[in-house]
């Protein structure tokens, strides 16, 4: 909402203050001002002028030869390029060395060859916006529709001695949609009286004939027509297209710009049907039925559904009531009787159609939040005796009406403990009166209990917090003192899992990766790479693109993306993680909200680290990656059987892949990209882990319990044994777990060999064991016992040998 | 004898004198001090001595060995300390060449923030709460007072997936979930961190995800002042005591009365600025007293309670606190980016 400053002057007692200081006030009591703009902003020396002559240019066609009399003794020449240029007309006139809001100084210059010593200027130029200029003058310079007095200043007939607040309003407050209720609003920070308009209708004794009939009236409560007769049509006075263009809205006849300024003044959107056009006497409001069509005035047909509102000529739509009129019933040029409508339409029907036809209006806006019920009458009064004062004609009896509106104030009461109480304040009962009284609420007071009659233009208040933020506003939220709660002391914290989770991010923070943050919203294609078959996701109904439609189900390819994104910047080395949802759900069209898990993955390429002046380059491999999931199994705790079962995945290199499981339950896995999968997003040897968090965190874990440290020395083995190149390790250690019994305490790989010296599809794998009796020290001969049995153990099950 | 073995004493001296080698100190210790040196010699012919005169040569012998010994020792330890400065003199490295670099990833700057800001509030007595981020249409807006058809419900801003199921545009749904899991029993001291959706169009201020904190009071008693002293305590922690605390009437459908919570500007400590936009003040967060509508559908009498919720946008704090200008470098993952807040 654009508030002209001018303008609201009427309506409040002002001048002491200026426009900053009323914004700032506004702002800091709930309606907030987004910007001050002063009209005159970089203009300087613009006078009236005179166009005494306007001949052509001798040497350019689209020129022209302009003597103007701008108040000096003598006329200047201008030359003018604009085609509405004439004689006679009186003209904004830029003289030499005035500037221009676009930064531009007027100087003496010479259009092909003829002097120029000054510049008329269009509305656009001195910095008014293309769509609040009427039509006639957007094409060309601005040509006062009045005479004028030469050389006077013209800044404050063009109404840009003004400045403009921009008021951006919280869906609540519809009420400051109207300079009234702004001034309504000043009135209360300020303690002042308001000066509302009393229009003065003085309708002819005559009967219209015209007739309203209103099928819906819970849409529609009160229709009031008002039939003028005998208006000439025409361009508006100056002041008042000047008020509107500071209100962003763009003049265009007498009649139109009346309707325009009430609604601005009050509101109360209001029509101006042509009554010759409209089709027949009589007005019959109703439900469109599914299927009818209107043209508005915007010259777009519309197609209308049974929950839409519109005013019939009885027959056919003329308007959408509420949201734009018919072209058909149009007033124009030459119109000469009008039908004024100013009615009620409730805020459902209104909202409904202007959502549905994706038409939002000056109109609707107001409809949508309610406007006052005891200004609609009151409104139209207002525009049918502006009006007949600008453009002529008579005010039939009337208004004919259908009326069944409520316009009962609502009653609210609180006491003045209740107020105290929820602001922490000990407001007094008089101070808590005269912020009714600012706000002209009326109220009575029994033993401190108030009883408030909300005023209907305050359609957003209608319960006891609604009150106490009135009077906390108006008592200032500054002045409210600032309070610890005096309630019981609660124990904060995070909960085991939260807590685990940021062990974990700790965790991986020290192996060094980065922590990525990306986007839920995917493609199912992208995840196509890591899925055996992807029917079932969770779509968005209205996607904003392809790209971000569906929920993901994984969260590597995110991270493809972003060592993607860093390898085409020259980041070669890169290792993320991220925790976050994943989406799961088992219907084909989801109904129910779907499976949501937390999942934390990791994505690494390049070195694993380097340090380049000694050599030492570390490329990230299987066993880097591996490493550090067995790193958050122990973070976490996990107490279970944890297997890394060599498997095949989609996506995933057949045979560099993992699979996690714990007690025999699949709860991720590792491994290498697929090099063709890698290829489609452009990168090399990348390995990537995905693990289900949630299911991790459920597995049980044990408490921490201190154990003795061993008072006698332990023994060490070292064996390398050959086996087959199949032969897994982990297959090697469990049978030397089994085979060491309990004095066994340690089973460690130390080496891998495979190639010269080894018969073919063989390979040695070297281990060191560690015997130990927590109980006395271990004889070689009893640590030899257990060792030959490991020994024939292994030969036996895995076909291992000692490597000689 | 005595004279014999001075005279072997004076000899022996010198040479350990002259010495100018471990080699040579060895040398002296075998001809002199061997068992077929001529001390040991010497002492061979004692038998020949008398009685009285036994003792005194042995002793002779023996301080002139023990003194030839202690300065052979303490002429090694000589030679063996410039050895070892030798050698380690030969170990000498550049020190200015450049470390072993260790190896470090960092959190996300939003989790910094969340982490951060979990803190302040857990230090204050709140707890952590969370919830899905697929909501359904009743816990995102009608029990937050958006019933159907509300104004301030517009569809284009919300992802939808089914008309009941959506994608949460706030975090102010735990509230409710919350409060149903407390049964209308006080207190409920929460802060909710989480991703948000919104049918935003990205660009340098907007996301179609963004995070928020949304944070709930509610006991018996609890008071708009409260509100804004649980504020300047977070504001004073979070950005630095010298901050101070504005509030402003707002609207938002599911508190009454509502705020804008303003911070003074750290960048001209609120003398106006571009930052500020010349207001000294800069918006942080949305608070209010919670409407009795949501007190009611969280199963809480608003007669007997009452509270105040408010909500913070992550990435706001985060590019206020950093200075970071573009809302979508927390989503691309650019390292070059990451990596300036590992020592957060």
């Amino acid at each position: 909402m654009l508030i002209s400053y001018k303008w609201l002057k009427e309506y409040i007692d002002i001048d002491d203050l200026a426009a900053e200081q009323i914004a700032e006030k506004l702002t800091r009591s709930g309606v907030e001002v987004d910007a001050v703009t002063a009209l005159n902003e970089g203009i300087t020396k613009l006078v009236v002028g005179k166009v005494l002559t306007c001949v052509k240019h001798p040497e350019a066609d689209k020129l022209n030869i302009c003597q103007v009399d701008v108040g000096d003794e003598e006329p200047v020449q201008i030359v003018c390029g604009a085609k509405n240029v004439g004689e006679g007309q009186f003209v904004p006139v830029a003289k030499v060395g005035a500037r221009l809001p676009s930064g531009m100084k007027i100087k003496r210059a010479k259009l092909r060859g003829e002097k120029s010593e000054g510049m008329i200027c269009s509305l656009q130029e001195l910095g008014l916006e293309g769509k609040t200029v009427p039509k006639k003058y957007s094409e060309g310079i601005f040509v006062f529709p009045q005479e004028m007095t030469v050389g006077e200043d013209a800044l404050a007939p063009l109404g840009l001695d003004d400045t403009v607040l921009e008021l951006d309003l919280t869906p609540n407050r519809a009420d400051c949609l109207s300079m009234l209720g702004v001034a309504y609003e000043v009135a209360a920070i300020l303690d002042r009286d308001v000066k509302v308009p009393e229009p003065a209708v003085v309708p002819k004794d005559e009967n219209a004939g015209v007739s309203v009939k209103v099928e819906a009236s819970g849409d529609n409560p009160y229709y009031g027509a008002t039939i003028i007769k005998g208006v000439k049509i025409a361009e508006s006075p100056l002041w008042l297209q000047t008020y509107l263009m500071a209100s962003g809205v763009r003049p265009i006849n007498n009649v139109v710009d009346v309707t325009n300024y009430v609604l601005l003044e009050y509101g109360q959107p209001l029509h101006a049907f042509d009554l010759d056009r409209f089709g027949s006497n009589e007005v019959l409001v109703r439900r469109a039925t599914e299927g009818e069509t209107i043209v508005t005035l915007d010259e777009s047909e519309r197609t209308l559904s049974g929950e839409h509102l519109v005013i019939t000529n009885g027959e056919v739509p003329v308007a959408l009531a509420g949201v734009m009129g018919g072209a058909t019933s149009e007033v124009e040029e030459d119109t000469v009787n009008l039908l004024l409508e100013a009615a009620y339409f409730s805020p459902a029907p209104v909202r409904k159609a202007s959502r549905d036809l994706g038409l939002r209006s000056d109109s609707s806006i107001r409809f949508e939040k309610g406007v006052d019920p005891n200004r609609v009458a009151e409104a139209g009064a207002r525009a049918a005796s502006l009006i007949q004062q600008l453009a002529g004609g008579e005010i039939l009896a009337g208004p004919i009406e259908f009326d069944e509106l409520n316009r009962e104030p609502r009653q609210v009461s609180i006491s003045l403990g209740r107020i105290n109480q929820t602001l922490g304040t000990n407001l007094e009962v008089e101070q808590v009166e005269k912020i009714f009284g600012q706000l002209q609420f009326p109220f009575e007071n029994k033993n401190e209990m108030f009883t408030i009659s909300v005023p209907t233009r305050r359609q957003d208040i209608s319960i006891e917090a609604d009150i106490v933020e009135e009077v906390a506003r108006l008592y200032g939220y500054d002045n409210i003192p600032t309070t610890l709660p005096n309630t019981p002391t609660t124990p904060g914290g995070l909960t085991s899992s939260q807590w685990r989770k940021r062990k974990i991010r700790r965790f991986l923070e020290g192996a060094g990766l980065h922590e990525a943050v990306s986007y839920s919203l995917t493609t199912a294609e992208k995840e196509a790479f890591f899925r055996e078959e992807f029917a079932n996701r969770v779509k968005v109904a209205l996607p904003m693109s392809e790209e971000r439609s569906t929920l993901r189900t994984t969260l590597i390819p995110h991270l493809l993306d972003a060592l993607s994104y860093n390898k085409n910047r020259n980041s070669y080395s890169v290792q993320l993680y991220e925790m976050g949802s994943v989406f799961h759900t088992d219907e084909e069209q989801v109904t129910v909200q779907p499976d949501e898990k937390t999942y934390l993955s990791g994505a690494l390429m390049g070195l694993w680290h380097e340090h380049s002046w000694q050599g030492e380059k570390k490329p990230v491999d299987f066993y880097v990656v591996k490493g550090i999931v067995s790193g958050i199994l122990e973070e976490l705790d996990v107490t279970g059987d944890v297997r890394y079962v060599s498997t095949e995945a989609p996506g995933l290199h057949p045979g560099r892949t993992a699979s996690l499981e714990i007690d025999g339950k699949h709860v991720g896995f590792l491994g290498q990209l697929h090099p063709t999968v890698a290829k489609e997003w452009s990168l090399s040897a990348t390995y990537v882990f995905e693990l289900n968090l949630q299911e991790l965190m459920a597995l049980s874990t044990k408490n921490l319990r201190y154990q003795a440290i061993p008072k006698y020395p332990a023994m060490d083995r070292d064996i390398a044994l050959v086996v087959d190149q199949h032969v897994e390790a982990e297959e090697l250690s469990s049978i030397i777990s089994e085979y060491g019994g309990t004095l066994l305490t340690k089973v460690a790989v130390f080496d891998l060999y495979e190639g010269e010296n080894l018969a073919p599809g063989k390979k040695s794998l070297a281990f060191s064991l560690r015997y130990l009796d927590p109980e006395k020290t271990l004889t070689e001969e009893e640590v030899t016992l257990v060792h030959e049995k490991v020994l024939k153990g292994l030969e036996e099950k895995a076909g291992a040998v000692l490597r000689s | 004898m005595l004279d014999r073995l001075q005279e072997l004493h004076d000899e022996a001296m010198k040479k350990v004198a002259d010495a100018s080698n471990l080699q040579d100190l060895k040398d002296v210790r075998i001809a002199y001090l061997g068992k077929k040196g001529p001390i040991t010699e010497v002492m061979k012919g004692m038998g020949k001595l008398s009685a009285e005169e036994r003792p005194k040569v042995g002793q002779k012998a023996n301080e002139v060995r023990e003194s030839v010994t202690s300065y052979i020792e303490e002429k090694e330890q000589t030679f063996e300390e410039a050895a070892l400065r030798e050698k380690l003199k030969k170990e000498s490295i550049d020190v200015t060449l450049p470390g072993r670099p260790i190896t470090k990833g960092g959190r996300h700057p939003l989790t910094s923030v969340v982490e951060t800001i979990e803190d302040v509030f857990i230090g204050m007595g709140f707890n952590v709460a969370e919830g899905p981020e697929v909501e359904t249409d009743y816990y995102n807006f009608e029990s937050l007072n958006l019933p159907k058809h509300h104004p301030a419900r517009d569809m284009q801003d919300t992802f939808f997936v089914t008309t009941d199921l959506l994608l949460r545009t706030q975090t102010s749904p735990v509230q409710t979930r919350t409060m149903e899991k407390h049964k209308g029993q006080g207190p409920v001291k929460i802060i909710c961190p989480g991703k948000v959706y919104r049918r935003d169009e990205d660009d340098a201020t907007h996301s179609h995800q963004f995070m928020q904190i949304e944070g709930l009071v509610v006991d018996e008693g609890i008071r708009m002042s409260d509100l804004k002293g649980i504020f300047a305590t977070f504001v004073k922690k979070y950005f630095g005591e010298e901050r101070e605390i504005r509030l402003r009437p707002s609207f938002f459908p599911f508190t009454e009365p509502s705020a804008e919570l303003d911070i003074s500007c750290a960048m001209c400590n609120g003398k106006g600025c571009r930052t500020c936009k010349q207001s000294g003040w800069i918006e942080v967060l949305g608070a209010g007293m919670v409407h009795p509508n949501v007190l009611r559908m969280g199963g809480f009498d608003p007669e007997k309670y009452s509270g105040f919720a408010f909500g913070m946008g992550v990435e706001r704090f985060a590019m206020l606190k950093y200075g970071i200008d573009d809302i979508r470098h927390f989503y691309t993952n650019d390292t070059r980016f990451l990596s300036q807040f590992t020592r957060v």
